[in-house]
């Protein structure tokens, strides 16, 4: 048994050195200087931008229907004001509603694991919830609960529980029995058992499913505005959408996918932070 | 629970005229609850004694490890710690298992201290006791280094050095060595040997590997059976080893052979 686990990395060597092993494949990607890794895409993004400027320059798309990627960006210069005031209800619509929904599905998860009548329960009902369309639901929500804060907090912890609470789950069922076999040994109790073995185990699961939950947070918030409000970046976008000025259209759509990005980093260093010995095993491989 | 090193004074001095360290008595065992896997099985491990128990593979030997762990209930039988029944009871003997089972997401030292942590021994406490013996361990050094960045043969002697802390009396093994590769095997087993010996361990090792039973053991318990085809397994023998003087390659005398012939006849 033992020699069989062993044969992958004991032939590895030999392999690297000399023909060319399938494994060995990858190689020159990760050997790909910095400096091509970030040209590259660059590149496409302006070549793209380019073509994007040309093709209504030159009328083949006519520019009342598309503005140019200039005119977007004048657009947004000249409404940067409005638009973080915007962005800043929808921001805060969205952390409420993604604290809300993650403190949620982390309950919810917890509870399914510990219980398992609580898992034969549930199981169904939390996956069908996510069949619901959400855009069919909101205007449900607006008319329930009115043009404020709640219909969209709501519509957002419902949106974003549900990755939150399958990422721990299987999290959760990931630790290794034999681990909690041996903890059992040293008395552990099962507080113990899941504060040890089981979170930890979950956290590299669960940060794929929160950098999920916060996109949903903000498309969701978006959508929520679309359908009534005061403020918000999805209440704005519907303002100029009938105005008829797509340059500024444009511009909301890029300030989400920013404020989007921006949540995911957030993510990232969020768990970069919580799960320090990632970097031992990232060096590792 | 105590330190480590307590248990291994009272081991050393408890000598061998009392009851055994670890008793199994008649232990009959079933996965299922039904079908019996492990027909009344009796074995003894004294005070300062390494012992093995070799079998084939899916004979029921870590069905034995987790009955005499206290994990699972015998079907009928008792376990016996210093002539105390202990069955059913988790807590009370050591287990180390062929895996390392480190928690990745703690540091070595605070793997080490996993026992003592969940005993409820302060954190700061638990290092301090910990700290001194990283060196004799051979592991100074890695105290602060995540289990990723360990070797798989440093790793097990972290594990070993866990199970160690947890301070009982008699400590389990569950084919510790198998998952390393030829070489570290021999080195970490006969380290292992030497770690022993120096702390007076009283230690039941479960392999499937004659040779590294006849050459750890002073004693090997051979388990025969298919419970997989309906035959439960018993322990068909017992075969004393002697280990001679201890110097040279114990693997290239006649002793290790006629032992290791022995086992295999009762092995079938």
């Amino acid at each position: 048994m033992s020699r069989q686990q062993d044969t992958p990395r004991n032939a590895a060597e030999p392999a690297s050195s000399a023909a060319p092993a399938p494994h060995a494949a990858p190689a020159p990607r990760a050997g790909a200087s910095r400096m091509r890794r970030v040209l590259t895409p660059l590149l496409t993004v302006v070549g793209l931008l380019v073509v994007w400027e040309l093709v209504v320059d030159l009328g083949i798309i006519p520019n009342f229907l598309l503005p140019t990627p200039v005119q977007v960006v004048q657009a947004l210069v000249a409404d940067i004001s409005l638009i973080v005031g915007h962005a800043a209800t929808t921001l805060v619509e969205t952390a409420i509603g993604l604290l809300i929904g993650v403190a949620l599905g982390f309950a919810i998860a917890v509870l399914m694991d510990r219980f398992e009548g609580f898992y034969l329960a549930l199981q169904p009902l939390v996956t069908i919830s996510q069949t619901i369309p959400t855009i069919a639901i909101a205007p449900l929500l607006v008319l329930w609960f009115g043009y404020g804060l709640a219909p969209k907090v709501i519509l957002i912890v419902i949106t974003t529980f549900f990755p939150i609470t399958v990422s721990l789950i299987s999290g959760f069922r990931s630790v290794d029995p034999d681990v909690i076999d041996l903890m059992r040994t040293m008395n552990a109790s099962r507080w113990q058992i899941f504060r040890y073995a089981k979170l930890p185990a979950a956290a590299d699961q669960f940060f794929s499913g929160l950098r999920i939950s916060a996109t949903y947070a903000i498309v969701g918030a978006v959508i929520a505005e679309w359908l009534g409000g005061n403020s918000g970046l999805g209440v704005y976008m519907t303002r100029v959408r009938k105005s008829f000025s797509y340059d500024r259209m444009f511009a909301v759509i890029i300030v989400i996918s920013a404020l989007s990005l921006g949540l995911m980093k957030l993510v990232d260093l969020l768990q970069r932070v919580c799960m320090p010995w990632k970097r031992a095993e990232g060096n590792k491989r | 629970m105590g330190a480590g090193v307590t248990a291994a004074e009272k081991n050393a001095a408890s000598g061998t005229g009392h009851a055994p360290a670890l008793e199994a008595r008649s232990l009959t065992l079933s996965w299922d609850g039904q079908t019996t896997v492990v027909d009344r099985i009796s074995l003894a491990v004294a005070a300062g004694e390494v012992v093995c128990l070799v079998g084939r593979s899916g004979c029921g030997k870590t069905t034995i490890l987790h009955a005499l762990s206290g994990l699972t209930r015998p079907l009928s039988g008792q376990v016996l710690l210093h002539g105390e029944d202990i069955t059913g009871t988790p807590g009370h003997v050591s287990y180390m298992l062929q895996k390392d089972l480190l928690l990745p997401s703690r540091r070595i030292i605070d793997n080490v201290c996993l026992p003592m942590l969940l005993a409820g021994v302060p954190r700061a406490e638990a290092r301090a006791k910990a700290e001194p013996l990283f060196e004799r361990f051979g592991l100074a050094g890695t105290e602060e280094k995540w289990p990723a960045e360990l070797s798989g043969g440093m790793r097990q002697r972290a594990a070993f050095m866990r199970t160690y802390l947890m301070g009982a009396d008699v400590t389990l093994l569950d084919e510790p060595f198998s998952a390393l590769d030829a070489i570290t095997r021999v080195e970490v087993r006969r380290w292992f040997c030497d770690m022993a010996r120096e702390l007076g361990l009283s230690a039941l090792v479960i392999t499937h590997d004659v040779d590294e039973a006849v050459s750890m053991a002073s004693r090997v318990y051979v388990l025969a059976g298919r419970p997989s085809e309906g035959e439960p397994s018993h322990i068909a023998g017992e075969v004393r080893v002697d280990h001679g003087t201890g110097k040279g390659d114990f693997a290239l005398t006649p002793e290790f052979l006629a032992a290791k012939r022995e086992v295999l006849a009762l092995l079938g």
